[in-house]
């Protein structure tokens, strides 16, 4: 009987992909010792870190303090040299990655229109519809640019697209790289409003950017990093009033740069 | 200068008039160069895309002969493929050598490594482009390099393009394995090459221009795709 159940299993496990998706919970993560060296530099250097359920998670920190490389060895996009990360368990690979997005700092975008862009995602998903993508370009403000080439767009724009396109995988965890940066006042407003959006409907969020004010806005607890570590991690309004760790007080007074 | 004069006047007559042995040589030279273009083309992408994206070893060793093999002689390219066909050669068996065939298999020669080399380059640039995103949305291996080879299409044909150019303008290689026979192997590089020592500068130039306005087609379908390439963002 248990046999033929899991035959079963096997035999929808199509459609039960899908619903895996949002069933099997990614969080809470864990990460042990996470270490990862590059040019004979130690980059990212021992660090320890736990993200709960829910909500939204700013990492904060100056330049160069491996924001970056943390984001990226949390996706599994590179491996680390030591250390563990486990997202509930879940081994990081093809089965991590599908249940997240990650929107990159500069974004990617294919040689493609807008529309097709996005077409592009939602096929994956296995569930392109013309009424799907016209909502979300409409969430980013894009519909009426639909049929123009991608990379012909603003830096705000195409921004927004690679964040519509995350959003078309219907992540449970969504990673942001300083998705603003450099990007008109408008386009930081959307992209703000949609990121708070998405985490009231249940979306992890984990949001990397050097933006104090950015920060003090969205976050819900602050992962300061400094140096390759997580020099502080506190709920929001402890971190800004008062911060514990000296980079962090150092930081925030605007005396720290590398 | 009245005989130059005199020449120029002739060939524009012939090509004009639709002259049968003009249009003969003209077919088998399209002929030629088109199949030529459709073998390389198989080979080539296929080749470009494989050592695009594949890692094993000797894969640097397979660039740098694709680049170097680019700027073959055609005539190295002629006699290599006359010592294969000849009556004595590994495939003499087959009888190819002075057929069209023997054409098709040299120029298919000369010009795989070009398309094989430019495709290389086009395709890797734009995987390693799609490299992080594809991975990061967990694209399956067969649907990144669909997407890769249809976001470059407009660079890929570019490089067929270039291919053909290089094939229907070559002599070295179908004079040798050719012979320049009359109704069989005679193409336009061939016959402006007899005619003009044979002092028919008329037949000469009437193929040289016929042969010039197909360049500049080549050339400006090359570069019209280019120019729409740009306006889209695709390039
Ligand atoms: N692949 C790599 N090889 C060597 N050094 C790297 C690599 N990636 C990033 N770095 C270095 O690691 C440090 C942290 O980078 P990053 O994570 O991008 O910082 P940020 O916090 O600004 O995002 C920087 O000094 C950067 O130069
Ligand atoms: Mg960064």
């Amino acid at each position: 009987m248990r046999e033929l159940a899991l035959r079963v299993d096997e035999i929808v496990s199509s459609d039960a992909d899908a619903a895996d998706r949002q069933t099997l919970p990614l969080l809470p993560l864990k990460v042990c010792g996470l270490t990862f060296r590059a040019g004979g530099r130690t980059l990212i250097d021992n660090l320890d870190l736990a993200l709960g359920m829910h909500g939204i998670t700013m990492m904060l920190g100056p330049n160069g303090a491996g924001k970056s490389l943390l984001l990226r060895l949390l996706h599994g996009l590179i491996a680390p040299s030591s250390g563990e990360i486990s997202w509930n368990g879940v081994p990081l690979g093809h089965s991590v990655q599908e249940r997240q997005a990650l929107v990159f700092q500069k974004p990617v975008l294919l040689r493609r229109s807008v529309g097709e862009n996005l077409d592009f995602a939602l096929r994956l998903m296995g569930q392109s519809s013309q009424q799907r993508r016209d909502e979300l370009l409409n969430r980013v403000g894009l519909l009426r640019l639909a049929r123009q080439p991608a990379r012909l767009l603003s830096g705000g724009e195409q921004q927004r697209l690679a964040l519509a396109r995350a959003l078309a995988a219907d992540p449970q965890v969504l990673l942001l790289d300083e998705p603003t940066a450099s990007l008109d006042p408008a386009s930081v407003q959307m992209i703000e409003g949609i990121v708070q959006d998405a985490s009231r409907q249940g979306m992890r969020i984990v949001f990397v950017t050097h933006d104090i004010g950015q920060a003090r806005r969205l976050a819900d607890d602050v992962v300061f990093m400094h140096r390759g570590r997580v020099a502080e991690h506190a709920p929001s309004k402890d971190f800004f009033q008062s911060p514990a760790s000296e980079a962090a007080r150092d930081f925030l007074a605007g005396r720290i740069v590398l | 200068m009245h005989d130059f004069a005199e020449a120029f006047r002739l060939a524009f007559a012939l090509a004009a008039s639709g002259d049968a042995d003009l249009i003969e040589i003209i077919a088998l030279s399209l002929q030629v160069s088109l199949t030529a273009l459709l073998a390389s083309s198989v080979i080539g992408f296929g080749l470009g895309t494989l050592v695009a994206v594949a890692r094993f070893p000797g894969r640097g060793a397979a660039i740098v002969a694709f680049n170097t093999l680019m700027g073959l002689p055609p005539v190295v390219v002629g006699l290599l493929v006359y010592l294969m066909l000849s009556r004595a050669g590994p495939l003499g068996v087959f009888g190819l050598l002075y057929t069209p065939a023997a054409m098709i298999i040299a120029q298919t020669i000369l010009i795989t490594p070009i398309i094989a080399a430019l495709s290389r380059q086009i395709v890797e640039d734009l995987f390693l482009e799609y490299d992080e995103l594809f991975r990061s949305m967990s694209v399956p291996t067969h649907q990144a390099m669909a997407a890769v080879l249809w976001d470059a299409r407009f660079s890929l044909v570019t490089v067929a393009l270039a291919g053909f150019g290089r094939a229907i303008a070559e002599v070295g290689a179908v004079m040798i394995v050719g012979g320049n026979i009359d109704h069989l192997t005679r193409v336009m590089t061939t016959a402006i090459a007899l005619e003009t020592s044979k002092g028919d500068l008329a037949l000469a130039l009437a193929l040289g221009i016929v042969l010039l306005v197909i360049s500049m087609t080549v050339n400006a379908m090359a570069l019209s795709l280019r120019t729409t390439a740009a306006r889209q963002a695709y390039a």
